[in-house]
């Protein structure tokens, strides 16, 4: 295998982009990202989308982005693993250059979430979970994490504050990235008094309906280093995935795909958890990013909680978690939240990440999960 | 010189409260009443359509411009909700009022400014001098889908507006509108709801409009908020017109007399035409009122009042409109609301 590196990246402002099309939505951030690595053309191109279909309507998108991208006909894929597309679009470009059987590899997310009505988003993204034991009696996402929040706050304890900690965290994070659909502050107060979505969880614990892309240019390390941008290598890279019924789990407080995935992907890249100096994270709620610390290691087991009130992963922490304000603050337009992570991360090891950059950061880690934890995807980025 | 002459209002006695809605739905009350700043909303008996409550608005109107109707030379109805698809509204109003054969009438329908649309035209024939005196009124008795967010502010209320050139209460200084094609909300025809956009009703919609008229009415007139004692905007719910306020630099002082929506719902048609009754009545001599409507599809009507020495003489001549707002209300429960507005049929 190769080693494999980042050499361009790109995203424009996520948000409610009501004057832009699925197909500008991502041209925009991936001639970004074309420019940004200063390449001259293509090999190959690789797309996470979740349902385009169910959206806008519209299918066959790697061909359709690749002809609007000025690409054609070079070979592109749209990769599809609810939540976790983005990340498994990098994961499939990743092998792709690892392998040698295409050198410059553009991987794209994109999700074009609003022109449809909040009912109808709902109903798409519904269909991540498992259609015969969750999806006929009626459960929606915020369903689910509510359940798996419940158990937690039970088994270990974790408050409801130390939820709403997560938000304002994240928030504070994203009240510093200008791209984040939602800039600014909010306060513990603020979100044990926002709407009620489902107990415990109010809409200031969920993350917002978004749409949004956005593009990364991989290439082999060697090649990279000739490049005008500095080479940021994808050292590790990991995936599994468990059941997609929650009710089929063994623990309601554990999410296994990523676990796993995080270990095979610091195992790859040699590496322990503590050695990474932040995580982009796939906090869809609140109660996700307590569990994917979790889950992941940065934390003990049912000290997710108590980490985040300690301030263990706020960006001046010792694990800072999300610093891009995470999906919660920043948004998450579902295909395209596992690249935009590696956009983040790319960012911090350049140094390019103005007032929200950890300090001297080497090494970042990012973790993109679909459904409640039916797929998760893991990457280590190291700056050489 | 040309404004309004004599000016009604309409308002259902029932209410139904918020939290009585939320019961039903399994809802979050006190997120409604936060979110959207509702308490209650007016709604119609079996008996009362936009007819009747167009009848009644402009009897009120009527007996403040102290005019023979047989003078009054058009009548406009502006509604979402007139009660014949084919067969005016204006016909059975301007015969109620002895204001017939010899008169033109028109329904209008502009989502929410269908009322203003008719100040707008009516004004601008007493204006041309084709017409001497000429009515305009707002009126519905709208209707939101069970259980959606609409369902806690569609209200029910009318108010009816006389132009002429003398015995002036307030004098039309400016009009000004605007309007682009942007479907924020709607109801196809044989639909018995309408649908909205969502979130998409707010910023591209209500408040590109409502801050574009306001502002182009503000420019033409050479006015700030400063010069104004009394600004109304549309009221779909108790939030958008105080932001909307809030943005143009208006204080609580100027819009809470025309804010009625905390306690009356949307009455479409009839919302910020409302806001003006509400407004008149409390009103001085030479006090300036801004009034910016705004109906969805989508466009806003813009026009700033001056009022006269007259309005002293005038505003007892009729109930007052936080008269009918807030004194012998009737509160219903959901069952009854839910007959009331035909969302439940006796069998046959």
């Amino acid at each position: 295998m190769r080693d494999v590196a980042v050499i361009g990246i790109g995203m424009t402002k996520w948000g409610e982009l009501w004057d832009k099309s699925l197909r500008t939505t991502f041209v925009e951030p991936a001639l970004m990202a074309i420019d940004d690595a200063g390449v001259d053309h293509l090999d190959s191109m690789v797309v996470g989308c979740m349902s385009s279909g169910l959206f806008t309507g519209q299918e066959h998108l790697a061909s359709l982005l690749s002809d609007y991208l000025g690409r054609n006909p070079v070979p592109a894929a749209r990769v599809e693993s609810a939540c976790s597309s983005g990340g498994l679009a990098l994961r499939q470009g990743f092998i792709e250059v690892a392998s040698g059987m295409s050198d410059i590899v553009l991987v794209g997310g994109v999700e074009k979430m609003t022109d449809v009505t909040g009912c109808e988003a709902t109903f798409a993204l519904g269909t991540a979970a498992d259609q015969e034991y969750e999806g006929f009696h009626g459960l929606t996402f915020p369903a689910l994490y509510a359940m798996m929040a419940v158990a937690h706050m039970h088994k270990y304890g974790t408050t409801r504050e130390q939820l709403a900690m997560v938000a304002v965290k994240n928030h504070d994070n994203g009240s510093k990235n200008p791209l984040a659909q939602y800039p600014f502050k909010v306060t513990v107060e603020g979100v044990l008094n926002s709407v009620l979505v489902a107990d415990p969880l109010r809409i200031l614990d969920c993350s917002p309906i978004t749409d949004g892309a956005a593009a990364v240019i991989l290439c082999p390390a060697d090649m990279a280093r000739k490049m005008k941008k500095p080479a940021i290598r994808i050292t590790g890279s990991g995936q599994a995935t468990d059941t997609i019924a929650l009710s089929s789990r063994k623990d309601l407080c554990w999410i296994e795909s990523t676990h796993l995935a995080g270990q095979k992907a610091l195992a790859m890249a040699g590496r322990k958890v503590g050695d990474m100096d932040l995580f982009e994270v796939h906090d869809c709620f609140t109660i996700a990013e307590i569990m994917i610390t979790e889950a992941l290691g940065i934390v003990e087991k049912g000290r997710g909680g108590k980490a985040v009130e300690e301030g263990l992963t706020s960006l001046k922490g010792r694990h800072p978690v999300n610093p891009s304000g995470g999906l919660k603050a920043k948004g998450h337009p579902v295909g395209a939240t596992g690249v935009a992570q590696a956009v983040e991360v790319v960012k911090q090891l350049r140094g390019e990440a103005g007032e929200r950059q950890v300090k001297g950061a080497k090494r970042g880690l990012t973790q993109n999960m679909g459904g409640t934890g039916g797929s998760s995807v893991v990457h280590v980025f190291e700056a050489e | 010189m040309a404004g309004i002459v004599g000016y009604g209002a309409n308002i259902p006695r029932n209410r139904i409260k918020v939290e009585e809605i939320a019961k039903v739905w399994g809802a979050d009350a006190p997120s409604y009443k936060k979110g959207l700043m509702l308490e209650e909303k007016s709604v119609p008996s079996p008996d009362q359509d936009t007819i009747t409550m167009a009848v009644e608005a402009s009897k009120n109107a009527l007996r403040r411009a102290g005019i023979d109707p047989r003078e009054i030379g058009a009548v406009y109805v502006g509604s979402e909700s007139h009660p014949y698809a084919v067969k005016p509204s204006g016909t059975v109003l301007a015969e109620a009022l002895g204001a017939t054969p010899e008169v033109h009438t028109a329904d209008l329908e502009f989502a929410c400014k269908a009322g203003t649309e008719g100040m707008f035209i009516a004004y601008s024939h007493v204006v041309s001098g084709v017409v001497k005196y000429s009515l305009a009124v707002g009126a519905d008795t709208s209707q939101g889908a069970p259980g959606d967010a609409l369902e806690y502010s569609a209200a029910a209320g009318a108010a009816a507006f006389i132009f002429g050139k003398d015995k002036l209460v307030a004098e039309v200084l400016h009009t000004y509108s605007y309007t682009t094609d942007t479907p924020d909300f709607w109801r196809r025809e044989y639909q018995y709801y309408p649908q909205h956009g969502g979130r998409f009703t707010g910023d591209p919609a209500y408040f590109a409009h409502v801050l574009g008229a306001a502002r182009g009415i503000m420019a033409k007139a050479g006015m700030t908020p400063a010069d104004l004692q009394y600004v109304i905007f549309h009221q779909p719910n108790g939030k958008f017109p105080l932001r909307a306020g809030e943005i143009l630099g208006f204080s609580r002082k100027q819009i809470d007399p025309g804010w009625l929506v905390p306690k009356l719902g949307n009455t479409y048609s009839g919302s910020s035409p409302l806001g003006l009754t509400a407004t008149l009545d409390i009103a001085k001599p030479g006090d300036k009122i801004m009034l910016v409507s705004y109906g969805s599809g989508a466009g806003s009507d813009g026009f700033i009042f001056k009022v006269t020495d007259r309005i002293e003489e005038v505003r007892n001549q009729a109930v007052r409109t936080r008269d009918m707002l807030d004194k012998n209300k009737n509160y219903i429960e959901y069952g009854v609301y839910a007959k009331y507005r035909r969302k439940i049929r006796k069998a046959e």
